[in-house]
């Protein structure tokens, strides 16, 4: 073929031709050019679900207001917006960050500090596991969210309450139009609240739209579960590298290398998550 | 593979640490700034919270992936065969939101129509059905409009009748 010259001039310690596979034209090994485009499919999954959760957002007239229904802290500390999810990310960034130490450190083939950067890694991805298991509990536990019920409302009028649900809402509270709302659940059933609109019409408290709880854990729980299985990944190799199997292969501990691209991008989805579902 | 000494690379590595660290502060400050958290009553302008907040989450995703995940040090053919196909992404975006702001008409269009005229009958089954499991009747709230959209195709040219169709969907 008339490309052999080419590849082979920039090819130093290539014999075969380009497509015999003698040569890397990506300069990439099989596995880490894999992973490149396993994670590119994964992007796509991620990307149609929050472009999902777009859609059907922009599609309502109301949506439940994300800084009233992610307020709440462990210790039974309330109504501090964004602040336990702020945590969270901070929690994921640290462990991308010693990911990324174990990298380098597998590139000095320091066997130690390979498995030191990883055991802290699997920490922080425990910890974001535990955090998230604490908000799931909080919103099914505390709050009754499930996939097809969605107590958090939001008003469309301006208004005064008729009476008040013992926890926040008192009779007589104002409320304006966009403001959330959360219908409580307890004797068995949810306890809407019954209000009079400033036009004087006398109202319950609607249900949220629906889709809210189903978006809310498939697509949580489709990370989360992506931070699981890295985590049991991660828990793999670091046992490998102990064992000392990669430190023959003297190819600068490449398994890391590729565990760490899967693990950063656990990190990049949750960019993207914590935009879509806590900022915006 | 890095191009990085070995002190170069944990330098990166800090500086990474800490621009993302500051960015993701700086999003939720001004999440909150944005929506009346901090100063009372001073609240930014919907379109302005949303740029700032989409282009610092693309910063970060390009600092995860550019230093983090080494794409700064790949061969511009690996780059780009993977960078690219997310382009197809743009179109994804423009068709499901366009698509998505016609829904949002037609549920404002729904609900202009006096809807009491063409939901109150079913509204006693409703609440019946509703009550059973618990969760309020949804008669009155945006969700009635959503339930009949089935009913649209009839009610957009024409008047609302005075003979409603009985509701299938409860």
């Amino acid at each position: 073929m008339s490309s052999d010259h080419s590849a082979h001039s920039h090819d130093t310690h290539a014999s075969a031709p380009s497509w015999e596979g003698g040569s890397e034209p990506f300069k990439a090994s099989y596995g880490k050019l894999m992973m490149w485009y396993f994670l590119l499919s994964d992007a796509f999954t991620f990307s149609a679900f929050l472009v999902a959760y777009g859609t059907l957002r922009f599609s309502m007239p109301t949506w439940p207001v994300p800084d009233f229904v992610f307020s709440t802290l462990p210790f039974g500390i309330h109504h501090q917006p964004l602040i336990f999810v702020t945590i969270m990310t901070f929690v994921l960034i640290m462990s991308s960050v010693t990911m990324v130490r174990a990298v380098q450190e597998g590139h000095r083939e320091n066997k130690k500090g390979v498995v030191y950067w990883m055991f802290l890694t699997i920490i922080g991805g425990l910890m974001f596991l535990g955090c998230q298991a604490w908000e799931w509990t909080t919103l099914i536990k505390g709050e009754s969210m499930s996939i097809t019920k969605n107590p958090f409302g939001t008003h469309t009028e301006n208004g005064v309450y008729l009476e008040g649900d013992g926890h926040d809402i008192k009779e007589g509270d104002r409320f304006e139009a966009g403001q959330s709302y959360l219908i409580h659940y307890h004797d068995g059933h949810y306890q809407p609240l019954k209000m009079k609109t400033d036009a004087g019409e006398i109202k319950v408290q609607q249900m949220g739209p629906k889709a809210f709880g189903a978006l809310f854990f498939f697509i949580t729980g489709f990370h989360g579960f992506h931070v699981f299985s890295g985590v049991v990944f991660l828990l793999i190799i670091m046992l490998n590298v102990a064992s000392g199997i990669y430190s023959k292969r003297k190819n600068g501990y490449e398994m890391v290398e590729k565990i760490g691209l899967y693990w950063h991008f656990v990190d990049l989805v949750w960019v993207f998550v914590f935009l879509v579902f806590y900022l915006l | 593979m890095g191009h990085l000494s070995y002190e170069e690379g944990k330098k990166v590595v800090f500086k990474g640490l800490i621009i993302l660290g500051i960015v993701t502060l700086v999003e939720v400050f001004v999440a909150l700034l944005g929506k009346g958290y901090i100063i009372d009553g001073f609240h930014l302008p919907v379109w302005l919270m949303y740029m700032l907040m989409i282009s610092m989450s693309l910063y970060k995703a390009y600092f995860i992936v550019y230093e983090f995940m080494h794409m700064k040090y790949e061969v511009p053919g690996l780059v780009k065969s993977v960078l690219l196909p997310t382009l197809l992404l743009t179109w994804m975006l423009i068709a499901f939101f366009s698509e998505a702001s016609t829904w949002r008409k037609w549920r404002a269009q729904v609900n202009d129509k006096p809807i009491a005229a063409f939901s109150a009958p079913a509204a006693e089954t409703h609440h019946d059905t509703e009550h059973k499991d618990g969760s309020p009747s949804e008669v009155e709230g945006h969700a009635a409009p959503v339930d009949s959209m089935a009913a649209l195709p009839d009610t957009t040219h024409a008047p609302v009748k005075d003979e409603p169709k009985p509701e299938k969907h409860h």
